[in-house]
């Protein structure tokens, strides 16, 4: 089902389509903005336009990569998971006995892309759960240094599985066989989830600013109310459904639990990182996106949506 | 200068510096806008690591890079013969002497032609890189270096991070995420104490609103 163009071969028109739904709402949100002007503070303002104008560079950016092929969105996902690994490094409390150690563990990242590069289901699932969840201890210990150690190997290993582990699988839905998926592609797959966990991210932020009154973990981030959550969930639930036909090859009712899956788990990602942020005493991971944060702050909820998703795939259809 | 003798430089920075600064590791830059773009002015940084001088460097546009000047220990970087070219060539740098075996007087007046020239000085006012991040006490020279020429503007910079990516006596640089923040530029239109206690100052609030900073421990 491809529309013929040879730099496009991966989309189908269903994908082609969702991708410019993204674009026309990015063009609603910026000519809203520019609406909102007089009815803003300056600082409001500056802060509204700087994130909708990241949102054009990231959405451009990842747009790109999928429509270039499989080969430019791997290297893609593989500068993202590094860039996210070297953030979460950047900000946990490092010892500096352990440099040569990251720097060896920065070479999971093209390793784990290369095995989904080639397509080896067997080895991406296991070599950083079950090879670096080993090795890293060991590798700790042979640099001598015990102080710290237990803290060393739980932050090290949680900054892998989460920036690399997780978001290879976003990478790996352009390697299920597209026969399985003719509506969507590969880069259906793709669109369907980051789609769903950003839009889950707004919904949840919507719902909570209009009804939103009780609380639910007030020392960890005072934003998350039990009517933004469950409005949140139920909004993405539903969507999860709708564009389910369109772009994957799960039936109505199975997107049902693929949304609300995504719903769930973004709002566990999202908490995740901010209790990471607290308990370090920052605000943002870094100033990498202009208004957003770092990159870390944009993915905190696609690293558990992702890895859920891929195998709540997996298990009903492939 | 002439086109020709920049090229090397420009090259160094585009091939090489610029790469591995922003490729490898990450800069959360804070107020760049305050970087000076042309002299007579002192950037006044924190030194943790030799990385120190390219990234201040590499901030700069290729065609303003002839313009800073990083004022830097003749006795390491005049090692060898290697060093030597590679300093006063590609980095452009105006050597100190530390131990005083060379007269003061003819650094001081380098220096002081550099500003007269409109050039921009980088100055780590600690002296040498410290241990461990920490801010060490800083030293008076640069206050008479700005005073020495008239409308000399002193930008301080803090910086966090580096120290990890390369750290003293470290040979491989590990990616990491630096903090780089520059402050607002100070006068030197004052007496010397004040102005020490206003840089002093300056450099501990920028230091304190980096995200990659020291004090971002666990709690015990």
């Amino acid at each position: 089902m491809d529309i013929g163009l040879p730099f496009m071969l991966d989309l189908t028109p269903n994908t082609l389509c969702a991708m410019l739904v993204v674009v026309a709402m990015l063009v609603i949100a910026s000519v809203t903005q520019l609406l909102l002007r007089s009815r803003l503070s300056d600082d409001g303002y500056l802060e509204l336009k700087q994130r909708i104008n990241s949102w054009w560079v990231m959405v451009g950016v990842v747009f790109t990569a999928l429509m270039i092929g499989p080969t430019a969105s791997l290297i893609f996902f593989t500068i993202l998971s590094f860039i996210a690994l070297r953030e979460f490094f950047s900000i946990l409390p490092v010892r500096v006995t352990d440099r040569r150690l990251i720097l060896a563990l920065y070479l999971a990242v093209p390793l784990q892309y290369y095995w989904v590069g080639m397509g080896w289901y067997g080895m991406f699932i296991v070599f950083i759960p079950v090879y670096l969840f080993l090795l890293i201890p060991f590798g700790l210990l042979m640099l001598g240094e015990t102080k710290g150690f237990i803290r060393a190997v739980g932050s090290y290993q949680w900054a892998t599985m989460t920036t690399v582990f997780a978001i290879s699988h976003v990478a790996y839905l352009l390697m299920l066989p597209a026969e399985e998926n003719p509506a969507g592609g590969g880069v259906g797959l793709v669109i369907y989830l980051v789609f769903l966990t950003q839009f889950n991210d707004v919904a949840q932020y919507i719902w909570g600013k209009k009804f939103g009154n009780r609380k639910i973990v007030p020392a960890i981030s005072p934003n998350k109310t039990w009517a933004g959550f469950l409005g949140g969930v139920a909004t993405t639930t539903l969507f999860g459904a709708l564009l389910a036909p369109w772009l994957t090859p799960l039936p109505w009712w199975l997107g049902l639990g693929a949304g609300l899956l995504i719903g769930l788990a973004g709002f566990i990602g999202d908490l995740t990182v901010s209790a990471v942020k607290r308990d370090l005493r920052i605000k943002d991971t870094s100033q990498l996106i202009p208004g957003h944060g770092g990159i870390l702050d944009r993915i905190d909820s696609l690293m558990y949506t992702a890895p859920l998703f891929f195998h709540f795939l997996v298990y009903t259809t492939y | 200068m002439p086109l020709i003798k920049r090229l090397p430089k420009q090259l160094f920075f585009l091939l090489i510096v610029k790469p591995v600064v922003y490729l490898l590791l990450g800069l959360n830059i804070y107020n760049k806008q305050r970087l000076p773009s042309h002299g007579p002015a002192i950037l006044a940084a924190n030194h943790n690591s030799h990385l120190d001088t390219l990234v201040l460097m590499a901030l700069y546009p290729l065609g303003e890079l002839h313009r800073v000047r990083p004022v830097a220990a003749a006795d390491y970087f005049l090692r060898n013969r290697f060093t030597t070219w590679l300093s006063l060539n590609l980095i452009g740098i105006i050597p100190l002497d530390r131990q005083g075996q060379v007269d003061k007087e003819q650094v001081f007046e380098q220096c002081q032609q550099a500003l007269a020239d409109g050039q921009i000085l980088l100055l780590f006012p600690e002296g040498s890189r410290g241990e461990a991040e920490e801010l060490q006490p800083l030293r008076k020279g640069i206050y008479h270096l700005a005073r020495s020429h008239a409308g000399t503007q002193v930008v301080p910079i803090a910086m966090h991070g580096l120290g990890r990516a390369l750290p003293k006596g470290g040979s491989m640089i590990v990616p990491f995420n630096a903090d780089v923040a520059i402050g607002e530029a100070l006068s030197a239109e004052q007496e010397c104490a004040p102005f020490m206690e206003q840089l002093q100052a300056s450099l501990e609030s920028l230091l304190a609103a980096c995200i990659t900073r020291r004090d971002a421990r666990w709690e015990d």
